[in-house]
C-alpha cells in the first residue's frame, strides 16, 4: 500500500548572504493515513522547513526545493502549479502555525476567515458557508459560537485562538493535518485542551497528522511514529514505543537522558549533549552530531552515513561514532 | 529543606495592582490585581520553585520582590529590612545581595555592549575597584559560568541562546547575591541546552551557597530544582509545599489539573488527563470567591463566594487555599 504522503530524498536550500545553504538535507519518511508522525528536533534543525516545502509556503525566493519528490495521495507535489496547489494546501492539506495570533487575519472577523476558506475550496452559498462556520467553531469547542463568529482575533485568548485555527485547518477535512507546534505557545493546560481537541477531530475526520514540535513528552503521547531530525537530516525513526524504549543514535539517547523527569531525582546532575549545533553554513558533509562533538575522525565528518532498519519501522543513521550495533 | 535555616526574604501579603485607565479623562477605572495577597518566605540556600500559567502574576511577582516595582500593599523583608517602601537610593546598596536573571537573554542584554562591560555593569555601578580588578573579576565570572575567554570582547548577537542566559547569569553574579530571581531562565532554551543552563544553576547554587526563586512554568524543571514549590493561580498562592510532597500529594484541585496536563516522555505510561475547560480569566475583574473553582464551573463554587478563603498549614510545610470546591 502506499502511504498518504511520501518524502524522498527531499533538499530545500536558501539563498542567503553566507551562500547557497541547505536547511534540509536529502530526508525522506512517510505518512501513513490516519495516523500521527511525530517530527522532532531542536530548533533550527529543519521541521518547520521542511512542512513548508511540502505545502510550498517558502519564503520566495530564497527558499527554493531543490531535489526530491513529495508523494501526496499519489501525486508529486513539487510537479503540480500554484492553482492546483492552493487547492490542496487548506482543501486536502490543513495547516495549524505555531501562532495563531501571526496566522490569523488581525483585521477580519473570525467569521469572515472561515467563510473565505470554506468558499474558495467547495461551492456554497455565504449563507450555508456561514451556517458551516458556526457548526466549526462549535466542534471546536468555542462557547456561543453564533457570537463569536464576528468577534476579532484579539478579542480572543490564545487557547481560543488555536483552536479557531484548528477550525479553519479542518473546514473542508483535509486528509493530512500538518501541525506545527501548535502548542508551544500556550499553557500546559490549555496545551492539554488543543491535543485532545486534534486526536479527537482526527478521529472523526480520520486524517493523519503531521505534528512538528520540540516537545518529546507531547510526541510521547500523541504520535504513532517518531523523526528525529538534527541539523537538516534525520537521524533516526521509529514507531513511538520502540524510539522511547529503544533509542539507538547518539543524538536521540543524549536528547531522551536530557529531559528532566518528574520522576527524576530532584537536584540530581543532569545529563547533556556537549557544545551546540554548528552554524548552518559551517555543516559538514558527514555526521554533523559527530560535528558537535568534535570528533576529529576526517572520514566521518566527510562521509555521509548510510540509514539501516534494524528492526521493521526503525531506522537509524549508521554513523560509526553515533551509533554502535 | 532545613526549617532552622534563617529567612532571608519573607513576603507578607503583598499585592501589586495596576490601574486600568479609560474614559474621556484617562480616570482610573479598575485594576489589574496581577498579585494580590501573597506570603511566602526564603530560607538561606534553599530554591523556592514558583509555577503557573500565564498571566497569573509569577513575574510580577519576582519583579515586586527584588523591587523593580514598588509593591501596591503588604510587606517584604530581606535579610531583616523592611524594603517595601524603601527609596531607590536606600536600596541600592542592598541590591548587590538580590539580583535578577530575565528570561530573553537576547532582549535583557543590551546589544550594543560587549559582553565584558555588560558583566562589568554591575561591579562599575557599585564602584567595586578600579579597571585592573573589575577587569579580573569579569574573566573570573566568565570562566565560571563556562564562557570562553575571549568572550569579553564580543557582543551577546555572537553567541547562541544558551550562552546568552550564561552571560545574564554572569551579569547576575557579578556582586555575590544571596538571592537570584530567576525569571523562566531556560524557557527559551533547546532541551539539549536547558539541561546544561540547568546544571550550572545547582552548581553555582552548591558552591556560592545562595538561594533561589525560582519562577517557570514547566513543572517537571521546576521540581527538578526547587526545594519547594508555589503555585499561583491568578495572583494568588493556591497551594505551597516542599517539591516532592506537592508532586506526591497535592491538594488543591489546581495543582491536580496541573500536574495531570503535563506531558510525560513515555508513551507506554497512561493518560490520565484532567482537561479543564476555559481559560484563566482575566485579573482585571476576576471572579468573585474561589477564581479556580469559577472556571471549573464547580458545583460547590457558590458556596466560596463572600467567604475569606484562608491559606492554612493542613500538614507541617503544607499550606494550602482552603476553600469548600477546591480543597477536600
Amino acid at each position: 500500500m502506499s502511504s498518504l504522503l511520501e518524502i524522498n530524498r527531499l533538499v530545500t536550500s536558501f539563498d542567503t548572504d553566507a551562500g547557497w545553504v541547505r536547511a534540509v538535507d536529502g530526508i525522506s519518511f512517510s505518512v501513513e493515513a490516519g495516523k500521527t508522525v511525530g517530527l522532532v528536533g531542536e530548533s533550527g534543525c529543519g521541521k518547520t522547513v521542511t512542512a513548508m516545502s511540502i505545502i510550498d509556503l517558502l519564503p520566495k525566493p530564497s527558499g527554493n526545493v531543490l531535489e526530491g519528490e513529495i508523494n501526496f495521495k499519489g501525486q508529486d507535489l513539487r510537479k503540480v502549479d500554484r492553482s492546483q496547489m492552493r487547492k490542496i494546501r487548506g482543501g486536502e492539506i490543513g495547516v495549524i502555525f505555531q501562532e495563531p495570533m501571526a496566522a490569523l487575519n488581525p483585521v477580519h472577523r473570525i467569521g469572515k476567515q472561515l467563510v473565505e476558506i470554506l468558499k474558495i475550496h467547495e461551492k456554497i452559498s455565504s449563507r450555508e458557508a456561514l451556517q458551516k462556520a458556526v457548526q466549526l467553531l462549535d466542534a471546536v469547542g468555542i462557547p456561543a459560537p453564533e457570537k463569536r463568529i464576528s468577534s476579532y482575533p484579539h478579542q480572543l485568548s490564545g487557547g481560543m485562538r488555536q483552536r479557531v485555527m484548528i477550525a479553519i485547518a479542518l473546514a473542508c477535512e483535509p486528509d493530512l493535518l500538518i501541525a506545527d507546534e501548535p502548542t508551544t505557545a500556550l499553557d500546559v493546560t490549555v496545551q492539554a485542551q488543543i491535543l485532545e481537541l486534534i486526536g479527537s477531530m482526527q478521529q472523526k475526520l480520520g486524517m493523519a497528522v503531521l505534528m512538528i514540535t520540540h516537545d518529546l513528552g507531547v510526541i510521547a503521547q500523541n504520535c504513532d511514529e517518531v523523526v528525529v531530525m538534527y541539523a537538516g537530516r534525520i537521524v533516526e525513526r521509529a514507531p513511538v514505543v520502540e524510539l522511547f524504549a529503544n533509542p539507538q543514535h547518539a543524538y536521540t539517547k543524549g536528547l531522551l537522558s536530557s529531559i528532566p523527569r518528574i520522576d527524576s531525582e530532584r537536584k540530581s546532575h543532569l545529563s547533556t549533549i556537549p557544545g551546540q549545533v554548528a552554524s548552518i553554513q559551517d555543516f559538514v558533509s558527514g555526521c554533523r552530531f559527530c560535528q558537535r562533538m568534535e570528533c576529529d575522525d576526517a572520514t566521518i565528518l566527510r562521509q555521509r552515513p548510510d540509514y539501516r532498519e534494524i528492526t521493521p519501522g526503525h531506522w537509524v543513521e549508521t554513523c560509526p561514532q553515533c551509533f554502535k550495533v | 529543606m532545613n526549617n532552622d535555616a534563617p529567612k532571608l526574604l519573607q513576603v507578607e501579603n503583598l499585592r501589586q495592582h495596576f490601574p486600568v485607565r479609560g474614559g474621556l479623562m484617562m480616570r482610573q477605572i479598575g485594576a489589574v490585581k496581577a498579585v494580590d495577597g501573597v506570603s511566602f518566605d526564603i530560607h538561606s540556600g534553599e530554591t523556592l520553585g514558583l509555577v503557573g500559567e500565564s498571566g497569573c502574576g509569577k513575574s510580577t511577582l519576582g519583579k515586586s520582590v527584588v523591587r523593580l516595582l514598588s509593591p501596591t500593599s503588604g510587606k517584604v523583608f530581606f535579610k531583616g529590612h523592611d524594603i517595601t517602601n524603601m527609596r531607590q537610593g536606600a536600596i541600592r546598596p542592598l541590591r548587590q545581595d538580590f539580583q535578577m536573571v530575565f528570561q530573553d537573554p537576547a532582549e535583557s542584554l543590551d546589544a550594543r555592549m560587549a559582553v565584558g562591560e555588560l558583566v562589568a555593569e554591575p561591579l562599575v555601578i557599585q564602584k567595586m575597584g578600579g579597571r585592573v580588578t573589575i577587569q579580573k573579576r569579569v574573566a573570573e565570572l566568565l570562566n565560571r559560568v563556562g564562557l570562553p575567554e575571549n568572550a569579553a570582547g564580543k557582543f551577546p548577537f555572537e553567541f547562541s541562546g544558551g550562552q546568552r542566559q550564561r552571560i545574564g547569569i554572569a551579569r547576575a553574579l557579578a556582586l555575590n547575591p544571596d538571592l537570584l530571581v530567576l525569571d523562566e531562565p531556560v524557557s527559551a532554551l533547546d532541551v539539549s541546552v536547558q539541561s546544561q543552563v540547568m546544571n550550572l544553576l545547582l552548581e553555582l547554587q552548591r558552591d556560592l551557597e545562595m538561594s533561589y526563586l525560582f519562577i517557570a512554568h514547566d513543572l517537571a524543571v521546576v521540581k527538578h530544582m526547587s526545594d519547594r514549590i508555589a503555585v499561583m493561580y491568578l495572583g494568588k498562592i493556591v497551594e505551597l509545599a516542599p517539591a516532592d510532597e506537592i508532586y506526591n500529594n497535592p491538594r488543591h484541585a489546581y495543582t491536580k489539573a496541573l500536574l495531570s496536563a503535563i506531558p510525560t516522555p513515555d508513551p507506554t505510561a497512561e493518560r490520565k488527563r484532567v482537561v479543564l475547560d476555559g481559560d484563566v480569566p482575566s485579573p482585571i475583574d476576576p471572579p468573585e470567591g474561589c477564581a479556580f473553582g469559577h472556571r471549573v464551573n464547580h458545583s460547590r463554587y457558590p458556596e466560596s463566594i463572600g467567604r475569606e478563603l484562608p491559606f492554612v498549614e493542613i500538614t507541617p510545610n503544607h499550606w494550602v487555599q482552603k476553600c469548600p470546591c477546591c480543597v477536600d
